[in-house]
């Protein structure tokens, strides 16, 4: 039953990219949504089964074989459900089941040919990533975070006849081949430390040990899965991928680089809660590396004026809040962050692509503008879904965003607080910059796009037809409306799972994904340190004494939305000359946060270009050439010499032949004649 | 009766007689006939050794030599004239187009 959950897209991927060649618009592109909709289909009929079952046993198990077998060392493709990653497949299938609906629209534009492939790589996504959060033990989970990289790239590079976008695709394969070699390292020791797989076996096998107060395996350990996790979920140091990975379609942008993928590294550290706890050096690193790119990502977010730029620095942000949560201890609050962010960022995302869709390729927000009339069903998703990730007070964006802020407070992590608090003014300062400069004033879109050579984005992609007249738009089609309204839908609705209980909620999700976060059957110090995330009244933090704190913490973070987009609105609706005024007065920092803090230009300093140069002068031009091939060619030219020296024995006279055999016979018959 | 010796002296005379035409002349057809010789010096010393030892093996042996040496003449001549035709020439120095 389970196995069918990745089955479908594996099936759907199968025939696509088989014959989709071969096959029209209509039947691949419907083939494809109508796998991910069994795929739904048949999880929602798993987390059924599951939900019923009593919350300690929460956990249905599907062994499909025994994969590796060798002495006492045994590994079994063995997939799972659980509260955890029944949230999982829920986003990854009901999402990913909308976004392709809206793909067929979306990319309605493309050969028949191409239209196949686009399909084939987005169900075959979904099998991995399905993979990546069923598998049992770290090497399925492995095997789909890889799976998920690859298409990831494949993705990116979609339209690789443009250069950047085969670069951008490149860029986040190797950035995350630096996160996966430590995540294989971290895997490494973790078996040579419990010698199992297992995520289960692995909590039990931690849950007696004492929480680890050096630097110790266990710290050593989690740290390098931390590594792993800050590549694929985009954060400090190697985030950089995730907005030059704006160059695929937008959809893809959508599935892959907001709501599935990108949380791969948060949902790892979640089912890995027990052994974390242990490990609470890696913690704090979590927290300080999620709140610092939160805060970091937030301001770039700020001035950047490519659509789905803005987007993506915002996923950067919102990802580091996940950060935060896990690295505090919340991991329930860091899952909840992550399921209501898939809703609101793949609505944005799939709204940002409905504007390209209607301009025809623009995606410079400095050319748009008015767009409110002429989009209505874009702009009210898009609407929604900004108010929900600006943590507007009862949309999911507020319930899970403030959880996670209390949590950081209650378990004394005043700074840590602060930068959120502060990153959260900047979310909604930056999500309604966006929505007024592109749907609301005057239209800039027939003015002359303005030249400015820092912009390195390349407006218009090949695919999309040269602009049409301008004068009327296209809402989006029926089956892009439909993605929207449903994700709009939920960006409204999804936070009510989570109710915390100083609203008088008793925070469902906290208290479904509890069991999870601990170790079957042992209570310890360490098991009660993660208890009392998803249930506040079993905890110190919770319930009586911090409702009250959690109440004007809310009413705190509140405020701040609003204020985030009164200022906006004054910026960027009542006074825009104010915004270029500031970036007139303070030239230097608009240029550093324009310029994305010339982090791209660090690394390729300190890292890309010493390794070409090494990689060029020293691998190549001085091993490669001289001591690999010298050796090759100098073991040939040793053969060529002692040839010519050899073959002037063969005179070709027959009778020099015929001599020296004869005296071959007579020496050797000689011999033993005589011996 | 004639002692195994004296057989075996005619043979060697006869064999180094061949192995010297092969050596010496330079006349391909004449290099066969000294191969010839060659072969029926060890034929006369296996008869003798034959007929020394009073079994027939060496006659036999004999036999298969001179069936063998009819063959060897029959395609060592087909060559000697294939060669001829190409070179004009039975001069065994001339044919060295497989030297280096």
């Amino acid at each position: 039953m389970i196995a069918l959950i990745p089955l479908f897209p594996l099936l759907g991927f199968a025939i696509n990219a088989s014959m989709g060649r071969r096959l029209p618009k209509t039947i691949s592109g419907g083939l494809a949504s109508l796998a991910m909709l069994a795929s739904f289909a048949v999880s929602v009929l798993v987390v059924w089964q599951v939900a019923h079952l009593a919350p300690a046993q929460r956990v249905i198990e599907q062994t499909l074989y025994t994969w590796i077998a060798s002495g006492d060392f045994n590994l079994d493709l063995t997939l799972r459900v659980d509260p955890l990653s029944s949230v999982m497949i829920l986003v990854i299938t009901g999402i990913g089941s909308l976004i392709h609906i809206y793909s067929t629209a979306y990319m309605h534009e493309e050969v028949d040919r191409e239209f196949a492939r686009y399909f084939s790589y987005l169900n075959l996504f979904a099998f991995f990533m399905l993979a990546l959060v069923l598998g049992a033990n770290f090497l399925v989970l492995f095997v789909g975070w890889e799976g998920v990289g690859l298409c990831s790239y494949l993705l990116i590079g979609f339209w690789f006849e443009k250069k950047t976008a085969a670069d951008a695709g490149k860029k986040a394969f190797v950035v995350n081949r630096i996160g996966d070699y430590a995540f294989i390292l971290g895997t490494l020791l973790i078996f040579v430390r419990f010698q199992t797989l297992d995520f289960q076996r692995i909590a039990s096998a931690v849950a007696p040990l004492g929480v680890e107060g050096t630097f110790g395996t266990l710290s050593v350990a989690t740290l390098l899965l931390v590594i792993g996790a800050t590549g694929k979920s985009a954060q400090i140091p190697l985030y950089v991928w995730l907005p030059d990975a704006m160059e695929g379609p937008t959809p893809v942008s959508a599935l892959i680089h907001a709501a599935t993928m990108v949380t791969a590294g948060v949902y790892m550290i979640g089912r890995n809660a027990v052994l974390f706890s242990h490990a609470p050096k890696t913690m704090i690193i979590v927290a300080t590396i999620g709140a610092v790119t939160a805060l970091f990502a937030g301001t770039i977010g700020l001035v950047q004026n490519d659509i789905k730029r803005v987007l993506a620095y915002s996923t950067v942000s919102q990802l580091g809040y996940m950060f935060l949560a896990m690295g505090v201890g919340a991991f329930g609050a860091g899952i909840f962050h992550l399921y209501t962010h898939a809703f609101f960022k793949a609505c944005l995302f799939l709204g940002s692509g409905a504007v390209i869709h209607a301009l025809h390729g623009e995606q410079d927000i400095r050319n748009m503008g008015g767009l409110k009339a002429g989009l209505p069903i874009t702009y009210w998703t898009f609407l929604l879904a900004s108010l929900a990730i600006a943590g507007v007070p009862g949309l999911a964006g507020f319930f899970s965003k403030d959880e996670i802020l209390f949590e950081t407070f209650a378990y004394g992590h005043t700074i840590l607080w602060t930068v959120g608090i502060l990153t959260s003014l900047l979310t909604a300062t930056y999500m309604f910059r966006l929505v007024f400069l592109t749907f609301h004033g005057e239209r800039r879109h027939d003015a002359p796009a303005p030249q400015h050579p820092e912009e390195e984005e390349t407006p218009a992609p090949s695919h999309h037809a040269p602009a049409h007249h301008s004068g009327h738009l296209h809402d989006a089609p029926a089956a892009m409306a439909l993605a929207l309204v449903l994700l709009a839908a939920g960006s409204v609705v999804a936070g009510y799972v989570g109710i915390p209980g100083a609203l008088g909620g008793h925070n469902a999700l906290g208290s479904w994904l509890a069991p999870s976060f601990s170790a079957r059957g042992a209570t310890t110090l360490a098991d009660r340190a993660v208890g009392e995330v998803g249930e506040p009244e079993a905890g110190a933090a919770g319930a009586e004494a911090g409702s009250g704190t959690e109440l004007s913490l809310m009413v705190v973070s509140s405020l701040v939305a609003l204020a985030g987009i009164g200022i906006a609105a004054f910026i960027w609706l009542k006074r825009r000359e104010i915004a270029d005024k500031a970036a007139t007065t303070f030239p230097g920092l608009y240029k550093l946060l324009l310029n994305k803090y010339y982090v791209d230009e660090v690394y390729d300093a300190t890292v890309v270009q010493p390794i070409r140069i090494v990689s060029t002068e020293g691998l190549w031009q001085g091993i490669d050439v001289h001591v690999i091939d010298g050796a090759v060619n100098g073991t040939a030219s040793i053969v060529d010499g002692s040839s010519s020296l050899l073959r002037r024995l063969q005179t070709g006279s027959v009778r020099a032949y015929a001599g020296s055999l004869l005296i071959g016979v007579v020496l050797i018959l000689g011999y033993y004649l005589w011996r | 009766m004639i002692p195994l010796g004296h057989y075996l002296v005619v043979s060697a005379v006869l064999f180094s007689i061949g192995t010297a035409g092969v050596f010496l002349r330079r006349n391909l057809i004449t290099i066969l006939l000294s191969i010839e010789i060659m072969l029926n010096a060890v034929n006369l010393s296996f008869v003798a050794f034959g007929r020394a030892q009073g079994n027939v093996d060496g006659q036999i042996i004999t036999f298969f030599v001179m069936t063998v040496a009819a063959a060897e003449a029959a395609v060592g001549l087909a060559i000697v004239i294939g060669l001829f035709r190409h070179r004009e020439s039975l001069n065994p120095d001339a044919f060295t187009l497989l030297k280096w």
